[in-house]
């Protein structure tokens, strides 16, 4: 790199720090925007979880086994992200698309899992429509899975951004922005996991 | 498969008023299309303002949908009076249940979200960065998606009027009168996604200022040096980003209810439709706060500027504002006191309400005593502030009343909440966006707008006011409750008719307020503000020229005290020529705001009808969008010391000359 | 330097990410089990679930969102934990008021 371009690259380089400083910021407030949302879906299936409709209860229809593996799945994806992180910030391309790959992979089985749920159990006619416990407990874990999948959806766009382009300043504040996403739907997971299912199950 | 969905023929509605309307609308349209083209506008305003992310540019926009907003709901307000005179006594009036109920909705919620609302983030966008010293906010171009977000929301309101209906629940829309069993129709669809896509572009708008303000004040603006509208406005968007989630969860197990059976607020299988009224009301009480706290900001600089003195108890100001915020969030349930929860609840909510009520008296005498023994200046922002002084006591009062959940149960529903809450709103929040309009329209346009006719525009709101709503309080003592489209009391009678009086003095009143619009900008050239500061300000937007230069500051300011500019003009530093400038950083237009809206508004539009194919086609357009503008390449551009010098020494020799 | 310093503090270690990890597992295996397993009577279970439910929420905070008291990351945890007051005051209130009613209905 000659020497003038170098210090045009400083010169930036504070600017886009700052910037960096701000959509991390910003992006944090919207994941307390995010955290009202679910907030808002935990309050009504609190209230609503009694009203089976002379349906089935979440002791009927809970299988720990599959979220015990459903939450090992995203467990295991959260260090790895942090892994991703740790090699982004060293500048490692390669460490940095290995383990988002690898984060992708067990994002992608807690995905598998939810669904293979849900289609179990509409298939066994115990779809959202059939109760308003029902309504509630489909809507509040979908609501997660959703947001999980447009993670993945965010994985898989950096992947490319990062093969393609290396670890720019910028890249590294979004790894950065979706690594809060990605740690705090774990945050997520752990109400879901405790308040629904094993309060369900119990 | 139909291509169009549910859309037909048939869904424009043959309503000889509404027909009307269309014909006009349509007549008018095609006038603005002939003159644009003619005059070769078009990319004039689709380059420097539809993709425009200038803050003060964006907000200039949101303020002129406000004022068509406002037109559109007060049509609405006018015909529900008018209706309400004609059909007293028994008669039948010229609007059929079908009509009216939907009237008083759109009323509701065009006159809440897509005119009050875009009124205040207008003003907040147009100064809040100049009061902190910035050159933007932090994040342009998702400031400038806030808007057309908005716009999205606003259209579809408009759109319904021409095709299909709009709902007929009430603005709150409860269930399960408002699910699929009792609104078969599209009205509560049009009225979901309105409020939806709109309701995300406020979040992000909150988030946006939040960070303005944490992270972008000038060099030295400690965040207890922010000028108080600032502060207020920073509560606001602390609020909007607690409360309007909220309302996205509200509205969306709403939209599962009716579009996919699901089952949270239905009468069988176990819903509970009080949630959704417990839900709406934990979004709509801090929302209200929303709406009245920059009001309160404006009040407050106003009093202080047209006084000449220092804001009295600036810091409890702040203060009242928080416990204002917070407080907010704790009484919700007052809105429906008679809903039937426990008397424990209403007892908790009952007395919380009432507390709110002491910050707000705090607010109140720091203005009277920031006024006491100060050389008042009657302009027409302070005699808006003074008005609503005397006008938003009498509701705050009549708060305190209805917070009482014994009196409650009498007043409920009755015309005196709809008294209550119009005079709050009114002379609490309007009267503040209408004073903060004038006060700051030389800022943002360069020119003052006409005296005479802002007072009369006073006078005429203030008078019309208290005719059309004085009268409810009484009616609502009488007996009479909301949403009635014809009534056959004789005692009633003559209320109805001083309240179809007043709204006529409101009219005029409005109609002012267009022509001091009108006479500013033909008189435009005898009224410019050549110095920046007409008002002797106190806060660094009177600081910078009117209009303030694009990049606002050439170098960012060093604040030292809370009134920022009249500590600089004390200590003559004010008004500094720079022997040099460095570049200017600054965000690029970009087209991707608008089409984002447009997607948004195709998105609504096709939800509404279910028409599938477009639903899907926006829905993945809208992230392709997205996507395209976070790799997009130009993005920003540096302006060069010797155009930013040319155009500071332009305005100090203005200045100079002023 | 000092700025590359600043981001292994706020950013986390593998250290740090393991500990967090092995936190979390544990806080997440012990209501597992003890539910699965029916270990104890109902409240001692409900106590557990919530116990470890706050507590993971602590670790992860801490090890994965790397919240904390500095100059730089004070915000976030401010604008965390005013977040947190208005949950428990939303999802509190409601469930109360709610219920309330619903007695009042006399199912």
């Amino acid at each position: 790199m000659s020497t003038s371009a170098t210090a045009h690259h400083d010169a930036h380089h504070d600017e886009h720090h700052d910037t960096g400083r701000n959509t991390t910021l910003g992006f944090w407030i919207y994941l307390m925007t995010d955290c009202i949302l679910f907030a808002s879906f935990f309050a009504t299936y609190a209230v609503l979880f009694m009203n089976t409709a002379g349906g089935v209860s979440g002791k009927d229809i809970f299988d720990l086994n599959l979220i015990a593996g459903g939450t090992a799945a995203l467990l295991l994806s959260s260090i790895t992200f942090g892994f991703a992180m740790i090699s982004a910030y060293k500048k490692s391309k390669g460490g940095t698309l290995l383990w988002l790959f690898v984060t992708f992979l067990f994002g992608a089985a807690f995905i598998g899992i939810e669904l293979y749920e849900f289609n179990h159990l509409i298939h066994a006619g115990h779809g959202p429509s059939s109760s308003a416990f029902l309504t509630a407990f489909f809507s509040l874990v979908g609501l997660h899975g959703l947001h999980v999948t447009a993670g993945l959806i965010w994985i898989t766009v950096l992947f490319i951004d990062v093969a393609k382009r290396g670890l720019q300043d910028r890249t590294v504040t979004r790894l950065g922005c979706l690594s809060l996403f990605w740690h705090f739907l774990d945050v997520i997971w752990i109400c879901v996991f405790s308040f629904v299912y094993l309060m369900g199950a119990m | 498969m139909n291509l169009l969905g549910k859309l037909s023929w048939d869904s424009i509605p043959h309503d000889p008023i509404v027909l009307t309307t269309l014909a006009f609308v349509a007549v008018g349209g095609a006038a603005l299309f002939v003159f644009m083209t003619l005059a070769k506008k078009w990319g004039w305003l689709w380059r420097e303002w539809l993709t425009s992310v200038d803050h003060k540019r964006l907000g200039i926009m949101y303020i002129i949908l406000a004022f068509v907003m406002l037109i559109r709901g007060f049509a609405d307000a006018i015909m529900m009076r008018t209706q309400l005179a004609l059909s007293t006594n028994g008669g039948e009036g010229y609007l059929p249940p079908h009509h009216y109920d939907q009237i008083f909705t759109a009323h509701g919620v065009i006159m809440i979200i897509f005119m009050a609302m875009p009124f205040m983030i207008g003003l907040m966008n147009i100064i809040l960065p100049l009061q902190i010293g910035a050159r933007d906010v932090a994040f342009p171009f998702l400031n400038n998606l806030s808007f057309w977000l908005a716009v999205a929301g606003a259209l579809l309101v408009n759109i319904s009027l021409g095709l299909g209906e709009f709902a007929m629940t009430g603005w709150v829309a409860y269930p399960p009168l408002s699910g699929l069993e009792f609104s078969p129709g599209v009205g509560v669809d049009y009225y979901i996604w309105a409020l939806q896509i709109s309701g995300i572009g406020t979040t992000l708008t909150g988030v946006n200022f939040l960070v303005t303000v944490l992270k972008m004040r000038a060099p030295g603006m400690k965040l207890m040096d922010m000028p108080i509208f600032t502060w207020t406005c920073t509560w606001a968007n602390v609020l909007i980003v607690a409360s309007f989630p909220i309302l996205t969860a509200a509205l969306a197990m709403l939209t599962l209810d009716r579009y996919l059976d699901f089952h949270f607020f239905t009468n069988d299988l176990g819903g509970n439709s009080m949630m959704y009224i417990n839900l709406f009301w934990a979004w709509g009480h801090p929302e209200v706060y929303i709406l009245v706290l920059p009001a309160f900001g404006i009040f407050s600089e106003i009093v202080s500027t047209f006084t000449g003195k220092r804001l009295f108890g600036y810091k409890s100001m702040v203060y009242a504002s928080g416990a204002i915020s917070i407080l907010g969030f704790i009484v919700w349930l007052h809105h429906f006191f008679t809903m039937g929860s426990s008397a424990n609840v209403n007892a908790f909510f009952g007395i919380m309400t009432m507390i709110i009520a002491i910050p707000t008296g705090v607010k109140l005498f720091n203005w009277l005593f920031t006024m006491y023994k100060g050389r008042v200046r009657l302009e027409v922002p302070m005699l808006w502030t003074l008005g609503f002084m005397v006008l938003f006591s009498i509701g705050g009062m009549t708060g305190v009343l209805l917070a009482v959940p014994g009196a409650d149960y009498v007043l409920h529903n009755s015309l005196f909440l709809i008294a209550h809450f119009h005079n709050t709103i009114i002379a609490g929040a309007v009267f503040g966006y209408l004073a903060g309009f004038t006060f700051w329209f030389p800022k943002a346009m360069g020119f003052h707008l006409d005296p005479k006719y802002g007072k009369i525009s006073f006078w005429c709101w203030s008078i019309g006011f208290l005719l059309a709503f004085m009268p409810l309080y009484v009616l609502g003592f009488l007996g009479m409750t909301r949403r009635l489209n014809s009534t056959d009391n004789p005692d009633w009678n003559i209320w109805l008719y001083i309240a179809a009086v007043g709204a006529f003095v409101i009219a005029i009143g409005i109609a002012s307020q267009l022509i001091q619009l009108f006479v500013g900008f033909k008189n435009k050239d005898k009224n410019l503000d050549k110095t920046g500061d007409p008002w002797n300000g106190h806060t660094l937007e009177w600081s910078l020229a009117s209009p303030p230069q694009f990049y606002n500051f050439a170098k960012l300011p060093k604040v030292e005290d809370l009134d920022a500019f009249t500590d600089m003009k004390e200590k003559g530093t004010a008004y500094q020529r720079h022997e040099s400038y460095e570049p200017i950083h600054m965000p690029s237009n970009t087209n991707a705001g608008p089409i984002m809206g447009l997607l948004s508004t195709a998105l609504g539009f096709a939800l509404v009808w279910h028409i599938w194919w477009l639903a899907g086609a926006s829905f993945i357009g809208l992230i392709v969008a997205f996507i395209c503008r976070a790799y997009a390449s130009n993005t920003d551009y540096y302006v060069q010391p010797d155009e930013v010098a040319r155009i500071e020494n332009e305005h100090l020799d203005n200045v100079a000359k002023g | 330097m000092s700025q590359h310093d600043h981001d292994a503090h706020s950013h986390g270690s593998v250290g740090s990410y393991v500990i967090g990890f092995v936190l979390s597992v544990i806080l997440t295996v012990i209501p597992f089990w003890a539910v699965m397993t029916s270990a104890f009577d109902r409240a001692t279970l409900f106590a557990v679930i919530v116990v470890t439910a706050v507590v993971q929420i602590f670790v992860h905070l801490k090890y994965f969102l790397h919240l904390n008291f500095t100059k730089e990351g004070k915000i976030d945890t401010l604008s965390f934990i005013f977040t947190a007051i208005v949950i428990v005051m939303v999802v509190a209130l409601s469930v109360w008021i709610i219920y309330e009613s619903v007695l009042m209905m006399m199912y």
